[in-house]
């Protein structure tokens, strides 16, 4: 990558002082959402399952499963329409990727070992 | 050749993204402007037609021949010279710069450079020919298949698509927005071919 995109996209990082997150904790993401014309915001808590990009492309996705049926979102996280994220737990993710989550079923659709703070 | 508006030389630096005020990700080409100088300056009474000629890409001057030289009436010498149709020429001034910083967010530009070279291709990759199987015994992969008749007509019609040389051909991709400027940089929403080179970029009439 060109020395000046990547000093670009380091200037595009907005301070946010979200906590730091990493794969396999289980997070909740504020993201303000539009309907119509009225706007609020939506929480999406789930797995973190996958974090990809560096500086202002930075995003991550959460998986979580409802009903029986596995829902994956993901966000930037510099995003203006992100408004905040919370860290529910932390946990110990031993792959760069949990892709693995993806197969399975029940109780062990999300387990990952946690961390106890 | 069409009459632009506003026109300039940069060159490709690569892609990013950026987020508009409504929170959108915007994927966008990031061209780094030439220092420029109008070294030509074509009207109507003189010439038959008007236009600006462009220097790009400043070189010392011991690399030049006497009648590149003979180019430049000023200090700076330039490797290349990019020439522009204009309407009317008489509002641009000799050994003046191409003032970019007045273009306007969101105005529409083309974008003109050379696509990756592909060399020697097949039909496949050059025109988008179907492969034969390549398992059940097989023989033909990727072969080109019949390329006409037998005795009548007797020869191939011209034009018949085959293997060829790929890429490395002018292409213009038009009506990209511009999203923002960054100094020398500019930044247009979409792609452009070609590597990191230069791209020829003029405004939409």
């Amino acid at each position: 990558m060109s020395q000046y995109i990547e000093e670009f996209e380091k200037k595009q990082i907005v301070e946010n002082g979200y906590p730091e997150v990493t794969v396999g904790d289980t997070v909740i993401v504020h993201k303000e959402i539009s309907e119509g014309k009225k706007t609020r915001i939506q929480r999406f808590q789930g797995l973190i399952i996958k974090k990809t990009g560096q500086y202002s492309r930075e995003s991550i996705t959460l998986r979580k499963i409802v009903d029986g049926i596995g829902v994956e979102k993901s966000f930037i996280i510099t995003s203006p329409l992100v408004k905040n994220i919370e860290l529910v737990s932390k946990g110990k993710g031993r792959r760069a990727r949990l892709n693995y989550l993806r197969d399975r079923k029940g109780k062990a659709a999300l387990r990952v070992k946690k961390i106890d703070n | 050749m069409k009459n632009v508006k506003q026109f300039l030389v940069g060159k490709k630096i690569g892609m990013t993204q950026v987020i508009d005020e409504n929170g959108k990700v915007v994927p966008v080409t990031v061209v780094k402007a030439y220092e420029n100088e109008i070294v030509g300056v074509r009207t109507l009474e003189k010439d038959g037609y008007n236009s600006v000629c462009i220097g790009y890409d400043e070189i010392d001057e011991k690399k030049l021949s006497k009648p590149q030289k003979g180019q430049f009436n000023s200090g700076a010498k330039y490797r290349h010279i990019k020439e522009f149709r204009v309407e009317a020429s008489d509002s641009f001034e000799l050994n003046s710069k191409v003032d970019f910083s007045t273009f306007e967010i969101k105005t529409k530009f083309n974008l003109q450079s050379k696509t990756i070279g592909r060399g020697f291709t097949g039909s496949i990759k050059a025109w988008n020919h179907q492969r034969g199987p390549m398992s059940h015994g097989s023989k033909n992969h990727r072969l080109i298949g019949s390329i006409g008749q037998a005795t009548t007509p007797g020869n191939v019609k011209k034009g018949k698509k085959m293997h060829t040389r790929y890429g490395n051909e002018t292409v213009t991709i038009m009506n990209l927005e511009l999203v923002l400027i960054d100094g020398q940089y500019l930044f247009f929403k979409g792609a452009v071919p070609g590597k990191s080179n230069t791209v020829f970029i003029t405004g939409v009439n």
